[in-house]
């Protein structure tokens, strides 16, 4: 039962990151790709009605995280808690420069709210990223399950961590230009003309930066966490992960070259799926590593709630989840196709 | 230590006292606008259609600050509260799970639909939109009344063997008897803020002579259902709370009511100030045998004071707590009161050139926010010094390994965050409120 807990919230984040991922990627290079304000208007109305939904994936990881591992959630959260705060103070700016840009038809609040759009949205990658890296390379757990990071020490990976290290960054920039290429095959794929044509080049740009940090932080991460070599060397049929993942890049590639937009960008979703269940069948069962020693590490077992919660919360979470695919596949196909700015309401 | 509980304690509070400014807005707003689209249907007027979109539009600038306000609610469970997230996160998570999972997702989804797909929609397609952004709010708010519920009255749980608080019966946290009459207190609290709001800005426009048409719609359903959700938040709503407090958490109401002494004709102080070092109630106007009326049906009845229970089972809060209550009472009570002549008026057909009226439902704009917020200090405070009531005390549960000068610098973060954000959404809503329902510009 723990282990089943432990996919549906591996998967919940990998659907956030899928989802959220190419709304931030499209803020990573929307002062890039859309030169004036109806391109920028396009890109944002590229992600009006959906990046909401999107978010929202997050909340709901969250809370299953919250109710399934709740010793997981307390200890993470408190631990991670400045960079924790820092990236809900990014979700707000964000949030607000999506929506409030709109309102105002001005040469000075626009373009203020571009850059905040944009400058969130790269920052809050790179957060993502270096928390996964956190995540897999494991924090300083103390006997009781707690542990507190400062945002860094000596940038170096031991026993006394701090958020940002080599290895972390590393992660990070992967992040970043990951949801770049993510952002710029949804936004190739949503637009025509000169608009689609620039989201082509970023995302041809994006790709060798994004094939090479793959593969250094692959190696990095079998450096330094011994738990996803054993893992894979242990249970091989868990390569199929890794083989998604590769697909996905590989797919990307190809149908990039020959301008096949919605495969690119369904090849990006794949590659996104299949690095963060590497990631997260690499830890297994392991929830948050110790740098301190593998006895202090938290697990599935020793953070999971009682058998009811887990099994009731089963009940309601699969029609929950039926429920929440068919929102996505009405809006999504409801919202389908170019944007065109005069059949969009409110921006 | 105590510094640090102090500063997670105020960050907790003042976010969600935040937060909440905007959620009471939108639940009541999202019933109000799915009757002007009902109207829209049912008449095909399209002044109905422009009604509705114009509070669209204030709608979702206070969603976006819902949504992003409320965010950090969530994060600070475990940020700010790890020890409680950890006792009870088997329990308090299913909800805020739920709320995730089938409340938020139906919000979110339908909104877009609601703001974007007009066009696309049809007539009914959007009213049906709006329609689920009404079930997807209200149901929000039902998982997270359910979730304060059971921190009020725990219900459903048992402890396992390593202390923590694990659930026993899922149909017993969701149906907790403390849960349906809060619920409705909290929603239709949330209706009297729309109501008022928009009776606030119908009057406005009637007084200055601008966008007559639609003032006199909003005035008109601001006045109706100002005037319905107004009593229904005295009876039954907040007299059945006020009893569950009196049966579950009767130090609570001793101290709310400033009841030093337990007594015979337990009076209600409508004024007067708790000197909780005394052990009184200073200047006191006050009616004898209400509280013991309102409490067990009997003028005569005995009712506890705080020196019926030890002084570590007392909120550590008593005046504040106190003046809370007071406050969401007598504004409640001036509602009605208002809300009572304003209706008299409307169906006299002399509300809209009767300027005394007009202008007192323009400027009480401000209170029902006072209210609903005095109303939330009065559940919060009420329950101390219990974190889960009988279960944990606040003292119990802060994330002890968050160093008070961290918690301080996210707490100055904050404040200044939302200042900033204050001036924003003030500015912004001003001016959809000056551009009318009928902007000058086409498109």
């Amino acid at each position: 039962m723990e282990t089943l807990w432990f996919c549906l919230v591996a998967v919940m984040i990998a659907m956030y990151v899928v989802f959220d991922g190419f709304d931030i990627g499209a803020g990573i290079i929307h002062n890039f790709v859309a030169a004036d304000d109806a391109e920028r208007r396009k890109v944002l109305a590229s992600i009006g009605p959906v990046w909401d939904g999107n978010e929202v994936w997050l909340l709901a990881a969250g809370g299953t995280l919250y109710f399934a591992f709740p010793k997981l959630y307390a200890s993470s959260f408190a631990g991670f808690y400045l960079p924790l705060i820092i990236v809900l103070w990014l979700l707000i700016l964000r949030a607000l420069a999506i929506e409030f840009r709109s309102h105002i038809q001005s040469d000075l609040w626009r373009p203020f709210w571009d850059v905040v759009f944009g400058g969130a949205s790269l920052l809050l990658a790179v957060f993502y990223g270096a928390a996964l890296g956190n995540v897999v390379r494991g924090v300083s757990l103390d006997a009781r399950g707690d542990f507190f990071l400062p945002l860094w020490t000596n940038f170096r990976v031991g026993a006394e961590v701090g958020i940002l290290d080599w290895y972390t960054i590393l992660v990070g920039v992967l992040a970043a230009a990951t949801l770049t290429l993510h952002g710029s095959l949804w936004v190739a794929l949503k637009t025509d003309g000169e608009l689609q044509q620039r989201a082509h080049r970023w995302a041809r740009l994006a790709w060798p930066v994004t094939a090479l940090l793959t593969v250094v932080v692959t190696i990095a991460t079998f450096a330094i966490q011994p738990q996803v070599p054993g893992n894979f060397a242990r249970y091989p049929w868990g390569a199929i992960f890794p083989v998604l993942a590769l697909a996905g890049l590989v797919g990307m590639r190809l149908w990039l070259r020959l301008e096949t937009e919605r495969n690119a960008f369904l090849a990006s979703c794949l590659f996104i799926l299949g690095m963060l269940t590497s990631a997260a069948f690499g830890l297994y069962p392991y929830v948050l590593p110790a740098t301190t020693g593998p006895e202090f590490g938290l697990t599935i077992y020793n953070t999971a709630t009682a058998g009811y919660g887990l099994r009731v919360g089963l009940a309601w979470w699969i029609p929950g989840m039926l429920l929440v695919a068919a929102y996505f596949v009405f809006t999504y196909r409801r919202f389908a196709g170019k944007i065109r700015l005069d059949q969009v309401g409110h921006y | 230590m105590d510094t640090a509980l102090g500063i997670h304690r105020f960050q907790f509070a003042f976010t969600v006292t935040y937060h909440y400014l905007f959620p009471q807005l939108t639940m009541g707003l999202a019933l109000l606008l799915v009757i002007l689209k009902t109207q829209y249907l049912r008449t095909n007027d399209e002044h109905y259609n422009r009604s509705a979109r114009f509070w669209a539009k204030i709608f979702a600038i206070n969603f976006v600050m819902g949504v992003v306000t409320g965010i950090p609610l969530e994060f600070q469970f475990g940020t700010n509260w790890s020890r409680f997230a950890e006792a009870a996160g088997g329990v308090i998570g299913q909800t805020l799970a739920l709320e995730g999972v089938y409340a938020f997702f139906l919000e979110s989804t339908f909104l877009g639909l609601f703001l974007f797909g007009e066009k696309l929609l049809g007539r009914i397609g959007h009213w049906f939109a709006a329609f689920m952004v009404f079930v997807g709010t209200w149901l929000s708010g039902f998982f997270i009344v359910a979730t304060n519920a059971w921190m009020q009255h725990p219900v459903g749980y048992r402890i396992a063997e390593d202390n923590k608080i694990v659930l026993e019966s899922f149909w017993a946290l969701l149906l907790n008897p403390w849960l349906p009459w809060m619920y409705l207190h909290t929603m239709i609290g949330s209706v009297v803020t729309a109501a008022f709001v928009m009776a606030s800005i119908g009057a406005y426009y009637l007084l200055a002579r601008r966008h007559e048409a639609y003032g006199r719609t909003f005035v008109k359903l601001g006045v109706t259902a100002g005037f319905v959700a107004s009593l229904l938040m005295l009876f039954p709503t907040g007299d059945q709370q006020g009893r569950m407090v009196a049966k579950h958490q009767p130090v609570t109401l001793a101290a709310m009511e400033g009841l030093f002494e337990t007594r015979q004709w337990a009076p209600v102080a409508i004024l007067g100030q708790p000197d909780v070092e005394r052990g009184r109630l200073d200047n006191p106007l006050t009616i004898p045998g209400v509280l013991s009326f309102l409490t067990y049906r009997n003028w005569a009845a005995e009712v506890k004071g705080l020196d019926a229970y030890p002084r570590d089972l007392w909120p550590d809060q008593i005046p504040l707590l106190y003046y809370s209550f007071h406050i969401m009472l007598g504004l409640g009570t001036i509602f009605i009161a208002v809300m009572t002549v304003a209706f008299v008026l409307l169906r006299k057909g002399r509300l809209f050139s009767h300027r005394p009226a007009l202008w007192t439902l323009m400027l009480l704009l401000p209170f029902p926010y006072i209210a609903n917020t005095a109303g939330w200090f009065t559940a919060e405070l009420g329950r101390q010094p219990w974190l889960i009531y009988g279960l944990m005390r606040t003292t119990e549960g802060p994330s002890v390994q968050v160093s008070s000068g961290n918690a301080m610098f996210t707490l100055i973060g904050f404040m200044g965050m939302y200042a900033l954000l204050t001036v924003l959404w003030l500015f912004l809503c001003y001016r959809e409120i000056e551009r009318g329902p009928e902007p000058a510009q086409a498109s």
